[in-house]
């Protein structure tokens, strides 16, 4: 499992492109916002736990086709099905390296993206707990659409579609912590059910993502 | 005799071709009566006026929405653990049904809510929610044309509405957290002292039972083409290898 893990983290490093795109695509968010909304700082820091959140979600779901497709086309995802350790396994590793190369990295750099959001001082805490508890949820729901759309060609559109309503209750306590967080009220309510969510789609839909892929590679 | 025998097409079809007519002759009969009734032979609402009216086509087609989907969901697990051909095709045919019914629901309520709101939309849990159910259907007709064979699409679409279901039950209690409500309650709980007046509850009764009748003639109908479709890529398979 580790030489999985490690495998595809070495992937997404090196493959170009792949890794780098989400936070790209994040930070171009957070600075085509303001210049379409317009500089005023009241404005921007209403919107902002918005934004982030939609921003990051946006830049989860540019990487997740490529979580399953290029081992779908060469191959290896055969060769991973007949291996030893379970298929389940071997999507919750996969959906951890996609975590640890976009979640992670886009909690990382949110704080220094709130700034340009104008972002109020006691939302930064919250911002980085909401994301690195909540994007865990993001890589996994967005591998079982991988797992459901990996035997389509040219599936990214139609993953969005699938994705995206899945990730409804995700965003709406993601961004209710943060929000919640910056106006200084308590925070605990929609931070324990983001966790929930996350608790629960990281326990349940490997399972599902895996039934997937069986049929996709039957 | 037991439901199973239906999961037969031969015997679905039988069954069906007698079923059909009755069927969409008493949804007729209850649409026709419950919505002339409705609308001719009941009063205008002291506050709200005519617009009250609109809670004929409302209510029935928001139920039905809703419905459409649970009932995919009982034959997408019926196919998953049955194997049977039928359940996957009548889910796969109720889809677009359901669909439409969403797209009746948020229309004529945008038509109530102009006059009576002052808007035709609002962020409120219940539209938003009926939103999300239509990005659900979209996903679920979407994957259903993208993928080529049959069994495989049958499957994938069946894990898609377990799951969905799933999540489209936590988004409704999500947008409940996230946003107080401008829509009524229930209009007709059965535990509930305080429903829609009688005068206008029993056209209402009647055009839900029309909506029923209607939805299940539509699935019947297309569940029937989409037998009739399968069964011709049989024969053309089979003639292509001969």
């Amino acid at each position: 499992m580790m030489a999985l893990l490690s495998r595809d983290l070495r992937l997404a490093f090196r493959a170009g492109g792949g890794f780098g795109l989400g936070l790209a695509f994040f930070l171009l968010v957070a600075v085509l916002v303001p210049l379409g909304v317009g500089p005023e700082a009241q404005t921007l820091a209403k919107i902002a736990p918005g934004i982030l959140w939609v921003g990051a979600l946006l830049a989860c779901l540019l990487s997740l086709d490529r979580i399953f497709a290029l081992d779908f086309e060469d191959g290896s995802l055969d060769l991973l099905a007949t291996a030893p350790i379970p298929l389940e396994a071997v999507v919750a590793i996969k959906a951890l390296a996609h975590w640890l190369v976009t979640g992670l990295a886009l909690t990382l750099v949110a704080p220094v993206l709130a700034v340009l959001m104008m972002l109020p001082a006691g939302g930064y805490v919250w911002l980085v707990a909401s994301l690195a508890l909540g994007t865990p949820a993001l890589s996994v729901i967005g591998a079982f659409g991988a797992a459901l759309t990996v035997g389509v060609k040219r599936g990214g559109l139609l993953l969005s579609l699938l994705v995206l309503p899945l990730y409804v209750p995700t965003l709406i306590f993601g961004a209710e912590v943060v929000k919640r967080g910056a106006m200084g009220m308590e925070v605990a309510t929609p931070l324990l059910l983001l966790a929930g969510i996350t608790a629960g789609s990281v326990a349940l839909l490997p399972f599902a993502s895996a039934a997937a892929i069986r049929v996709n590679l039957r | 005799m037991s439901i199973w025998e239906y999961a037969n097409p031969k015997k679905f079809m039988q069954t069906s071709a007698w079923a059909l007519p009755w069927l969409a002759g008493l949804s007729a009969a209850c649409l026709v009566v419950g919505l002339i009734w409705g609308y001719f032979f009941t009063p205008d609402d002291y506050k709200q006026g005519s617009t009250v009216k609109i809670i004929y086509l409302h209510v029935p087609s928001a139920m039905m929405a809703i419905n459409a989907w649970v009932m995919m969901l009982v034959t997408s697990l019926v196919w998953l653990i049955r194997r049977h051909h039928v359940s996957a095709l009548a889910a796969k045919a109720a889809a677009p049904v359901g669909l439409t019914f969403t797209a009746i629901a948020l229309v004529t309520g945008a038509f109530w809510g102009q006059p009576m709101w002052g808007t035709w939309w609002a962020w409120d849990p219940r539209l938003t929610s009926f939103l999300i159910l239509t990005l659900f259907y979209l996903g679920y007709i979407a994957l259903w044309q993208a993928i080529e064979d049959p069994d495989t699409a049958a499957d994938l679409t069946s894990v898609l509405c377990i799951v969905g279901s799933v999540f489209a039950l936590l988004s409704r209690y999500a947008v409940n957290f996230w946003n107080q409500g401008l829509h009524q309650g229930a209009s007709l709980s059965l535990d509930k002292e305080e429903n829609v007046a009688d005068v206008f509850w029993f056209p209402l009764l009647v055009c839900i039972a029309g909506f029923v009748l209607l939805f299940l003639t539509l699935v019947l109908v297309r569940t029937r083409t989409e037998i009739r479709a399968r069964r011709l890529q049989a024969l053309l398979s089979r003639e292509r290898l001969a």
